[in-house]
């Protein structure tokens, strides 16, 4: 066994990120490591390359005990890492990049021949052709991302963590990528492979393990396990076990539902493939999929935050134009962020300022929002959303989480928007306000307010939506209509690989 | 063999530098000659050192606001230990060499330790200086010293009766040793690696503290030696000089083709930045009815020029990436 961990718990204050969790890499092998948010993951790689300290528990590289305290001395013992976000220098050459604090000397100084035959010995058997003296930074992600690899590997050369390697890469970008980890596999490399795209995870992984709230769940090989068996080790739900909540009670059928707007082929290259999506009034559409799919991505797109490069939008009126949140926001769009505290509320303002926020926007600084009707607006909300909070003028920051949520919905409300995003509206909220936030979304659809909700909480869905949209790998990937609509058929949804293989499941 | 885009700001420093001169010549003819050269060479000395100091700062993505004080320090601690101590220039150059670099190697170590930002620092280091050369003495000391004398009287005669006086062979020695650290050395390599990002030198390994020091007691040297030069071309101290010069010798750099962001640039970029600069006002001079101020006029749009090139430069290079 090249890399074995034995009992590896990590705590944090208030949180076990990791309970006496066993991994296992052959040399040789390429290891999923999966996991939904918050399962402990980049903890557990963390304490394999030393940005973490263990609590207790063992990791043995050889059968050795080893104990790396930085990501240097982990390079030095032989665990490379290659992050997402590449960690390399853009300014530099490719040559300096991988020559970098070895670089060859000649009477103390560098070598700059000397230096590239060293970069082009190291890229050698990586089938790149390309000039190791121009700047890192000129070339495309998949290229850094080879000699990001390149330079883990002749640095360390027995165990490479890979972190969410193609989350920014295009298909052939990929293929290259895998045939690379492939030939660095059957050179005896431990590879890690740690990834939110399952259809990568079955191409080139030999095992996988899945972690789940920081205990490992599943150690398997890839050639026994199938998606289902995967998604259900991930999410913790059991078919048969899901609860049915009380569906939502339509009030008139989908079909006849008046259509408000509809958005043809939006998408951006690397972030989600184009789709298409009608909004009815009043309805509720909801997002599901496992972290990465594209949930959140959409809804930028939707809304302008990040610019779709393709796609236009209609309503009855004509074009809408949705390319930034201000052209959102007047074409009468609405965006509650998934990250409350860093994008939703401004902790600092009262809530009454919060609340008045986007309405002030819109009018612009040259018409202020009247104080009077300010506190009006603000004494109104925190009645109707029942904000608990002592008076309109304490700081949002001092209310408790399903508070912030609401204050954060009274401001869109206040803007009475025709169509409303809501992203991830109850993460981090308590039972009862959970509830009310439910009770508020059914409320405003029923004033012809159309909303999008993403949301990981299945159940929650089933119980607000009309339909879902299920994603996957970026891709709109199926729409889930009136009966359909149960925890069940969005799993299943998830874990069908494509809709070839769907007939021959449902033929069988 | 096709040209490395690492290399277009630096070509187009010197494509610019060369322009200048062409429409220079065409106009005064004299201006080629060795020793209108020599004179570029001789009245930029002390700018051209001080600004391969501010080159390593810069390309590190930090600043020094200190250097014009210190220069102008330096011009007074060397007088005033002439005047009042029997030392030999050769002694107090030493001393003063020492004093200005562990005073750089304090703000580096400063600009680390509390993790400040460079700019705060070393404005808080400009005013220390110049406080200092007041504390020394409120007036111009002049220097007298048969040293001195032969110093300033040392040159070699190029071809055509042009002067390359000692202290132009200074400035192009601290080129050149700029450049061999800049781009020859480990040290040079973590400058650029903490100017292409922090974080990330210090995943690649770099001792981002002890090369923080290094580069400003580097530029805390240079700024010593563009001292003791400006001392032997102008033979005086005055607590009130150089004010303003570590901005000129941004603007070198910037002219140099060195991103002020850091990360990018040539240290043979800024020499012909400073040149640049310098054939304006040799221009001016030649001309004779143009006013001084237009040197401003015609390096703010030059700055301008570089600037918006080195936008121009970023954006291509992000739109393939």
């Amino acid at each position: 066994m090249l890399l074995s961990i034995r009992s590896l718990s990590k705590s944090f204050p208030g949180t076990k990120a990791l309970d006496a969790v066993d991994f296992e890499l052959k040399a040789g092998e390429v290891h999923a490591l999966l996991g939904e948010n918050g399962a402990g993951k980049s903890t557990l790689i963390k304490c394999m390359t030393g940005a973490y300290r263990r609590d207790s528990g063992q990791i043995l590289l050889d059968g050795q005990p080893v104990s790396p305290g930085t990501t240097s001395e982990a390079q030095e013992l032989g665990i490379g890492t290659v992050y997402q976000e590449i960690n390399l220098l853009p300014n530099l050459t490719v040559a300096q990049n991988l020559t970098f604090g070895r670089e060859p000397r000649r009477f103390g100084m560098i070598s700059s021949r000397a230096q590239r035959d060293m970069a082009r010995e190291m890229l050698a058997g990586y089938g790149l052709d390309i000039d190791v003296g121009r700047d890192l930074g000129s070339y495309s992600v998949a290229v850094q991302q080879v000699i990001a690899i390149a330079r883990a590997v002749s640095l360390s050369g027995k165990v490479l963590i890979l972190d969410e390697p193609t989350a920014s890469l295009d298909a052939a970008e990929v293929r290259m990528l895998f045939d690379i980890l492939r030939d660095l596999r059957d050179r005896g490399l431990g590879i890690v492979f740690v990834s939110h795209f399952l259809d990568q995870v079955f191409d080139l992984c030999d095992r996988l393990t899945v972690l789940r709230n920081g205990c490992k769940i599943a150690t398997e090989a890839i050639a026994e396990t199938d998606r289902l068996k995967l998604i259900k080790h991930m999410l913790g739900r059991e078919l048969d076990e899901a609860t049915e909540e009380e569906r939502r009670k339509t009030t008139a059928p989908h079909e006849e539902r008046h259509e408000m707007l509809r958005f043809d082929r939006v998408g951006r290259p690397g972030t989600v493939a184009p789709f298409d999506l009608t909004v009815r009034r009043g309805e509720v559409i909801g997002l599901a999929g496992l972290l990465g799919s594209g949930r959140t991505e959409s809804a930028e797109l939707l809304f302008g935050v990040r610019a779709a490069q393709s796609g236009q939008a209609h309503d009855e009126a004509g074009p809408v134009d949705f390319s930034n949140p201000r052209a959102a926001i007047r074409a009468g769009f609405g965006f509650a962020p998934e990250d409350r505290k860093t994008d939703g509320i401004i902790a600092d303002l009262s809530v009454r300022e919060n609340i008045v926020l986007a309405l002030q926007a819109r009018r612009g600084w040259t018409h202020p929002v009247p104080r009077a009707e300010q506190n009006r607006l603000a004494d109104d909300y925190i009645a109707r959303l029942d904000i608990r909070t002592s008076d309109a003028e304490k700081a949002v920051g001092d209310l408790s989480g399903g508070n912030q949520q609401k204050v954060v919905l009274a401001r869109w409300l206040a803007m009475n928007p025709r169509f409303l995003i809501l992203d991830e509206p109850t993460r981090g909220i308590d039972i009862g306000a959970h509830a009310e936030i439910l009770r508020l979304i059914h409320q405003m659809t029923a004033e012809g307010m159309a909303l999008l909700v993403i949301s990981s909480e299945f159940d929650e869905l089933v119980a607000v939506s009309d339909r879902i949209i299920v994603l996957r790998d970026r891709r709109h990937a199926h729409a889930l209509v009136g009966d359909e609509v149960t925890a069940d058929a969005i799993v299943r949804a998830i874990a069908t690989p494509d809709a070839a293989q769907t007939q021959t499941r449902g033929a069988a | 063999m096709t040209v490395n885009p690492r290399l277009y700001p630096l070509l187009a420093t010197i494509g610019i530098f060369m322009l200048a001169y062409l429409v220079c010549w065409m106009q005064f003819p004299y201006m080629l000659s060795t020793r209108v050269v020599g004179n570029l060479l001789t009245d930029n000395a002390y700018l051209g050192i001080v600004a391969v100091g501010m080159t390593l700062v810069i390309l590190s993505g930090g600043i020094d606001l200190s250097v014009g004080s210190v220069i102008a320090f330096s011009g007074v601690f060397i007088a005033v230990l002439l005047r009042d101590t029997g030392l030999h220039p050769l002694a107090a150059f030493a001393i003063l060499l020492a004093v200005t670099t562990a005073f750089g190697a304090a703000m580096g170590g400063v600009i680390h330790l509390l993790a400040m930002p460079a700019f705060i620092v070393t404005l808080a280091g400009m005013f220390l200086a110049r406080g200092a050369a007041y504390m020394l003495t409120i007036e111009s000391v002049p220097i007298v010293h048969p040293f001195y004398e032969t110093l300033k009287n040392a040159y070699w005669l190029m071809p055509g009766k042009g002067r390359l006086t000692l202290i132009a062979i200074v400035m192009l020695l601290a080129v050149v040793a700029g450049a061999l650290i800049a781009h020859r050395t480990r040290f040079g390599a973590s400058v650029f690696a903490i100017g292409g990002g922090e974080q990330t030198a210090r995943l690649m390994g770099v001792r981002v503290g002890a090369t923080t020091v290094g580069i400003y007691a580097f530029s805390g040297f240079m700024a010593g030696l563009s001292g003791i030069v400006f001392s032997i071309y102008t033979s005086s101290g005055y607590p009130l000089a150089t004010v303003g010069t570590e901005l000129t010798a941004i603007a070198a750099v910037v002219i140099g083709g060195t991103l002020l962001t850091g990360g990018a640039g040539y240290v043979l970029g800024t020499l012909f930045g400073v040149l640049t600069m310098g054939l304006i006002q040799t221009y001016i001079v030649f001309d004779g009815s143009l006013s001084s101020w237009w040197t401003k006029i015609v390096i703010g749009v030059l700055l301008l020029l570089f600037i918006l090139l080195q936008r121009g430069l970023l954006r291509v290079s992000s739109l393939r990436a």
